[in-house]
């Protein structure tokens, strides 16, 4: 089968800065493909590129088997875009604001009812508001919904997560796990969480791809044995670590730090003594199975060290 | 067609929704004919004047009489000597002084022939020769009278002056069609330029690339409203002209409305091509105000003649569509010009309308970036 | 009252008919750093405007810093910082230039100032970077910029609207580094966010819900009272209970 979408060694600048360095990338039919990196990553300007808003300095990408510069014409109806930071119509209702997409598309609400109701469902009741009124989840709904009112091939969301709270993100990726069953889909986001609610994922740094894998193998690519380290002194901990000779990294993390030594069999008690020594007592090192924010920052570092 | 048919439905639902804006768009032609037609016009009304009137015979008393009759002025005071006049001038009580010369009915009888001396407040060099000039036309009009009734020989040569078109050289006439023109330029270009780029502000532009909609759909979606808006606003306009500024229209209404569409078309296609060159609706703002309104304002002879122009803004004048646009409407309302009279005009405007669609059409970027 | 650096009762505002804040009470330590949770709409922006002196309350006590928020909003704006995730600095200015207006908005002596820039130079790591557009930096380096520039003036509380957000872990962590210093500085720090696991770096967490604060205890004695292993779960088990039974009972 062919995939979905096929980029090959993609190029793309912006005066000096060079947003897109030499991405390769395939998506296959029926994924939930996650690209996951911080802001000014080149998320956006990849999928603008697959949206064929942007045409590539140099590479191959082709989307549903079309490629992007010559073929975009056959490629648009078959796309269902959603932009970062996309607002809709503040000032037309919900309704109007769907009616109005799907009168673009030249399809009709009652049409493809069935496609956008696991999505649209939710936010009906309140069809009759204006979209300037409704709450940042309820926003990405009916951005959702119209995106997906005619019946797309792929799914190309940019960001849909980043300003909503904690809720509503994870009721969207509930959505899109009952979506991908339809339509493929590719998701960027800058929260790294929400890589475990996709197939696979890519890790985009600079503009530069560090790992395409599934959630499970990147994590397992995280070799060294990790460490939570506590006290309740945070701050002198970091402090504390980062001094320590043969740390290798320090993070913060949810209630403690994530700690890995540069040795291949660390000394606990010896790293407890230390930081007694640096007048913090009773310090908690526990083993910890790492995540998917781990390997990343292993991978980011990894890469700088390169550098 | 349905796709097209819903984007016109939601660009007219997005402006009828915007109330202020509307109220703005509606209410400007009302407040700007308003305003040029009562507050800045260019003829006299109730100018203060004094007299100072060395002979004080029977013609002299008829002239002051005739002056302080005029609505163009009010005779404030009757002066007794030249000290007067500078101290009312000082004072700023009057604006001009009108001097009979002694034996002043005696010389004309005798001489067909005497002197009158106005003296004006150049403060504002406008209004002195203006009043000048209405002065000159009062005294003149009654020595005729008074020479066909009396017969008295004259010999003195006295102008005849008399104002085509336009007798009563009242500026409203030459308002309204350079208001036309402001506000064609204002909803059609500006108002465009605004409304596309706020899609690219707000984002959408890139769904409605990526979608069925054709570049031109999109084009002609946003125009559409405007120029449904900018009619009933050339309507407005000609109906307080006619009905409440009273300025003739002896022309055809057909070819007016031919011609005035065809400029909003120029508008129009400036509007969207804006719209190419500005990512927000902030630049697209200063772009049209600086770009178009300001020369259809200075550049078309709207307010400033052309004629009395350096050479350079002359030739500058030639590519501000409003100008052609100006002589059209003028000639059509004031004199009753035909096609066979402007086809010249006509042309040229159809010229830039077609170019400026061809560019905008032609920058209009099916990507971005 | 000296020892708190804010003090909430009963805090009330209402927009109409909608109550936005609805009889809030907590109260901040001098030098915690407490993390405001809340779902969109809960009536977190609108709490942080009424404490940063922009918004009257419509009813009940608010003091930060020991000042009044209804009669004393002035002086409340020189004892605070504030940085927000949408607007902190001027993109169009250089660093320099920034921290020297934002240096000159809280009436700093020129002398202090130069000291100052010199001492956020080194601490974001800006180096030549100084006399560059903060629109060529990156997102990170911004925030932290930005956050340097919020503490100039040395305020007694300084509060961040989703500082973070978008920003890579690795600086996202740096950032909460210079938080933790602050703190340890004693600048007490109120702080918004949409990463959940930052919550736990807090000192005290509070969750907004429709208007109400419902839950306000230290991250581990929110796990435990909720008997949840993040305070993800508490957050969603609180904010949208429909959803978490969703997810978590069937």
């Amino acid at each position: 089968m062919n995939p979905i979408i096929q980029i090959n060694n993609l190029n793309k600048s912006f005066g000096q800065v060079h947003a897109l360095k030499s991405i390769s990338l395939e998506v296959n039919e029926s994924e939930l493909f996650g690209i996951i990196g911080p802001d000014g990553a080149g998320k956006t300007t990849l999928f603008r590129t697959l949206a064929t808003l942007y045409t590539p300095d140099s590479g191959n990408v082709s989307v549903l088997g079309y490629d992007v510069v010559r073929d975009y014409k056959k490629i648009r109806p078959l796309l269902g875009y959603m932009p970062g930071r996309f607002s809709l119509y503040q000032d037309l209702t919900v309704e109007e604001n769907i009616r109005f997409f799907a009168s673009v598309f030249g399809t009709t609400l009652e049409e493809n009812y069935k496609l956008v109701e696991p999505v649209y469902r939710q936010i009906e009741p309140f069809k009759n508001r204006l979209a300037g009124d409704l709450s940042g989840g309820m926003k990405q709904k009916l951005a959702l919904s119209c995106a997906l009112i005619h019946k797309p091939r792929l799914l190309i969301l940019d960001e849909p997560t980043t300003g909503v709270d904690a809720v509503s993100r994870v009721e969207f990726w509930d959505m899109l796990a009952i979506l991908v069953k339809d339509v493929t889909i590719i998701v960027a986001t800058p929260y790294m969480d929400e890589a475990r609610r996709c197939n696979r994922v890519a890790f985009i740094q600079e503009g530069e791809i560090l790992q395409v894998d599934t959630p499970e193998a990147i994590v397992k690519s995280f070799k060294k044995p990790l460490f939570g380290v506590s006290h309740k002194n945070r701050f002198k901990l970091i402090r504390a670590l980062k001094n320590y000779p043969y740390s290798e990294s320090v993070h913060t993390f949810g209630d403690s730090i994530h700690y890995t030594d540069q040795r291949d069999l660390p000394d606990l008690d010896g790293l407890k003594t230390y930081l007694h020594d640096m007048g913090l007592e009773n310090v908690e090192i526990g083993t910890l199975i790492p995540g998917i924010e781990d390997s990343f920052m292993a991978l980011v570092l990894k890469e700088a060290n390169h550098a | 067609m349905n796709t097209f048919k819903g984007f016109v439905v939601k660009e007219f639902r997005q402006i009828y929704r915007d109330k202020r804006t509307l109220t703005v768009l509606f209410g400007m032609p009302v407040i700007m004919m308003i305003l040029f037609g009562f507050a800045i016009r260019n003829e006299i009304t109730n100018a203060t004047i004094a007299v100072l009137d060395f002979s004080k015979d029977e013609i002299t008393r008829a002239i002051t009489h005739q002056l302080a009759m005029s609505n163009s002025f009010t005779l404030v005071a009757s002066l007794e000597n030249y000290h007067e006049v500078e101290q009312l001038f000082r004072a700023g009580k009057v604006r001009e002084v009108v001097v009979f010369e002694h034996d002043f009915a005696g010389k004309i009888m005798r001489n067909g022939i005497a002197d009158i001396q106005v003296i004006t407040d150049a403060t504002d060099p406008n209004l002195a020769g203006l009043m000048q000039h209405y002065t000159s036309r009062i005294i003149e009009d009654y020595i005729i009278s008074v020479n066909k009734h009396q017969q008295i020989p004259v010999t003195g040569v006295i102008p005849e002056i008399r104002m085509m078109y336009n007798p009563e050289l009242r500026s409203v006439n030459l308002f309204v069609p350079g208001l036309i023109a402001v506000i064609l330029m204002l909803v059609s270009a500006m108002m465009t330029s605004i409304s596309i780029t706020r899609e690219k502000e707000l984002g959408n532009m890139e769904i409605l690339l990526v979608s069925p909609l054709k570049p031109h759909h999109i084009i002609i979606g946003k125009v559409l409203p405007f120029l449904a808006l900018s009619i009933v606003n050339v309507i407005t306009i000609l109906v307080l002209a006619k009905f409440v500024f009273n300025v003739p229209f002896k022309g055809s209404y057909l070819l007016f409305f031919a011609e005035a569409s065809l400029f909003i078309l120029t508008a129009l296609a400036l509007g969207v091509f804006i719209s190419s060159a500005a990512n927000n609706q902030q630049t697209a703002m200063m772009i049209s105000l600086a770009g178009l309104l300001l020369p259809t304002v200075l550049l078309s002879g709207f307010i400033f003649p052309i004629a009395s122009m350096p050479e350079i803004l002359q030739w500058l004048s030639h590519i501000i569509p409003a100008k052609w646009f100006l002589i059209i409407v003028r000639s059509i309302m004031l004199k009753g010009g035909d096609v066979f009279m402007l086809w010249k005009e006509t042309l040229i405007l159809l010229a830039f309308t077609v170019g400026f669609i061809g560019l905008s059409m032609k920058k209009f970027n099916v990507r971005m970036g | 009252m000296p020892d708190k650096a804010i003090i909430a009762e009963n805090l009330t505002r209402k927009f109409g008919d909608f109550t936005a804040v609805d009889q809030v009470s907590f109260d901040v330590e001098k030098g915690e750093i407490f993390g405001f949770l809340g779902a969109n709409g809960a009536g977190k922006t609108t709490a942080i405007r009424i404490l940063t002196g922009l918004l009257a309350p419509t009813s009940g006590k608010a003091f930060v810093a020991g000042l009044n928020v209804y009669t004393e909003m002035e002086k409340i704006k020189k004892s605070i910082g504030y940085m927000s995730q949408k607007f902190s600095l001027y993109d169009d200015l250089t660093v320099r230039e920034n921290i020297r207006f934002y240096g000159g908005i809280y009436g700093l002596p020129r002398s202090i100032l130069k000291q100052k820039t010199d001492e956020i130079i080194e601490i974001v790591g800006l180096g030549d970077a100084v006399n560059k557009r903060v629109a060529s930096l990156p997102l990170g380096w911004k925030q932290k910029l930005a956050f340097s520039v919020s503490i100039l003036h040395n305020p007694d509380i300084v509060f961040l609207d989703e500082p973070t957000s978008g920003v890579d872990p690795i600086t996202r962590r740096q950032f909460w580094e210079m938080i933790y210093e602050a703190s340890e500085n004693g600048i007490t720090i109120f702080v918004t966010t949409h990463y959940l696991d930052e919550a736990e770096y807090c000192d005290r967490v509070s969750i907004m819900v429709d208007g109400r604060i419902d839950a306000l205890d230290t991250p581990a004695g929110l796990k435990k009272t909720f008997n949840a292993d993040s305070i993800e779960e508490v957050f969603i088990r609180l904010a949208r209970k429909e959803v978490w039974d969703e997810r978590y009972q069937s």
